[in-house]
């Protein structure tokens, strides 16, 4: 039984394994609260994990991104792949809370046995993903699923962490979305994998294309890939589109495998990953240390701007007792 | 379940045929700007579709909303698909056009709460707290 979760991390990454559905939802809870036993459970599923294709969709809001996931869903249910989707929505700055609206389109989808659906609030992370999005991606992995969608937050320019995330990023647009000039910046548009722009059939869609096209074509000096992302036009609403990006999908996949960058991008993100949690650890058993008198002292300092914050950080620093070189 | 550790998810759903729901988005805005996540799945939504979402999605309690007057025929099925699926211990409670004389019925059926219309979202919030121990 799941009730005693917090005693049996094992089980619990056995049942996943096996892919009770839940105990993913249980763990995945666990991963986003950040309980205990979720570094456990992870600790257990890691070699396990590193098969499925991570597939990152991002645009801005209002473009189609879960419109077009639930046609996309569809045709790798069909092509015999079971498919796992991570929706990340913004959570709201004032109250910690959110509204996670992604299942609205996608509900069809819910009785389908392959295909596991989990809307994820960004918790005050930035960068257009949640601080527990890897890990919610290795636990489907895990489970079996074999293409798993990330999601994320309507995403402007900025928004590229999903790039090192996943193993192919899909960028969608759509007309009017004031994306003519806003095209030819740099962002989330540097790091697309395939291009889609979907609505297609509403007016403007010629003006959104031939932009797109004209930053790919002057985008070609990507460095070390010889990918040439393509531009599909899509219609989400009515399926039209939808092989098509499939298909694209499947070829980025064997372009990886066959290039050497599915090792190349595996390993990038292995790197992020460890820095990240490193940085992340450093920074908590620095701070269980530095509470006390000299760190209110030195933050009213800075705050009384007799200290600039670089001299407070080596101050704090200086107090701490790091292992010596 | 005394306290809840981590962050309260709730599963806002509108079962059977309605035509709109300004309710159930309003009761979602409101748990939302309380600090809860919601989750909203739309529309129409059949038994099934509610249980297996809420299993996927984790959620401590699950709000139905409900204009079309069946909730004696729909609310029944969505407990028993919630239990069937090992969901013993998600809480549900419900809104919309539901005759007072059927609450205790509904509460027999397993439903913790009816909030009729004209409910204070602030009476749904402090339900939601006190369910959960928060």
């Amino acid at each position: 039984m799941i009730t005693d979760i917090e005693s049996y991390p094992r089980d619990l990454a056995a049942q996943v394994l096996q892919g009770e559905r839940r105990a993913i939802a249980r763990i995945l809870s666990l991963v986003e609260d950040g309980q205990p036993p979720a570094r456990e459970v992870l600790a257990n599923l890691y070699s396990h994990t590193g098969k499925a294709h991570l597939i990152g969709v991002t645009g801005p809001p209002g473009a189609g991104k879960s419109t077009l996931l639930l046609g996309l869903a569809k045709e790798f249910r069909a092509r015999g792949k079971k498919v796992g989707i991570v929706a990340v929505d913004p959570s709201s700055p004032l109250s910690g809370g959110a509204l996670l609206g992604d299942r609205i389109r996608m509900q069809e989808l819910t009785a389908d046995g392959g295909v596991f659906i989990r809307s994820m609030a960004a918790r005050g992370h930035l960068g257009g993903l949640a601080l527990a999005t890897s890990d919610a991606v290795k636990i489907l992995d895990a489970a079996g699923y074999e293409i798993i969608f990330i999601e994320t937050v309507g995403a402007g320019q900025a928004e590229v962490e999903i790039a090192s995330e996943a193993h192919t990023t899909m960028v969608v647009e759509a007309p009017g979305l004031g994306d003519e000039i806003q095209a030819l910046k740099s962002g989330i548009l540097e790091v697309g994998d395939i291009f889609v722009v979907n609505k297609s059939d509403r007016e403007g869609a010629e003006a959104t294309l031939s932009a797109l096209r004209f930053m790919l074509k002057t985008e070609e000096n990507r460095p070390s890939s010889k990918w040439q992302p393509p531009l599909i036009k899509a219609v989400a609403t009515k399926g039209e589109g939808v092989l098509e990006i499939a298909d694209a999908l499947q070829k980025h996949l064997a372009y990886l495998k066959e290039s050497g960058e599915w090792e190349e991008r595996n390993r990038m993100r292995s790197e992020q990953e460890v820095m990240r949690i490193l940085g992340a650890e450093l920074l908590s058993r620095l701070r269980g240390r530095l509470e006390g008198e000299s760190w209110a002292a030195i933050l009213s300092q800075v705050a009384e701007r007799k200290l600039d914050p670089y001299r407070a950080a080596e101050e704090l620093l200086a107090e701490l007792p790091l292992p010596s070189e | 379940m005394t306290s809840h550790s981590g962050k309260i998810r709730i599963l806002i759903a509108k079962p059977g045929l309605d035509g709109h729901d300004r309710g159930a988005k309003v009761v979602a805005r409101a748990l939302r700007d309380a600090g809860f996540e919601v989750i909203y799945t739309g529309l129409r939504q059949t038994p099934e579709m509610i249980a297996e979402s809420a299993l996927q999605e984790d959620v401590d309690l699950v709000g139905l909303s409900i204009l079309s007057g069946a909730h004696l025929d729909l609310f029944p099925q969505i407990v028993g698909k919630l239990r069937e699926k090992g969901l013993d211990k998600v809480k549900v409670f419900a809104g919309g056009i539901i005759p007072e004389e059927d609450i205790s019925t509904l509460q027999k059926m397993g439903i913790s709460a009816v909030f009729g219309p004209g409910t204070s979202t602030q009476d749904i919030i402090r339900f939601v707290k006190e369910t959960l121990g928060s």
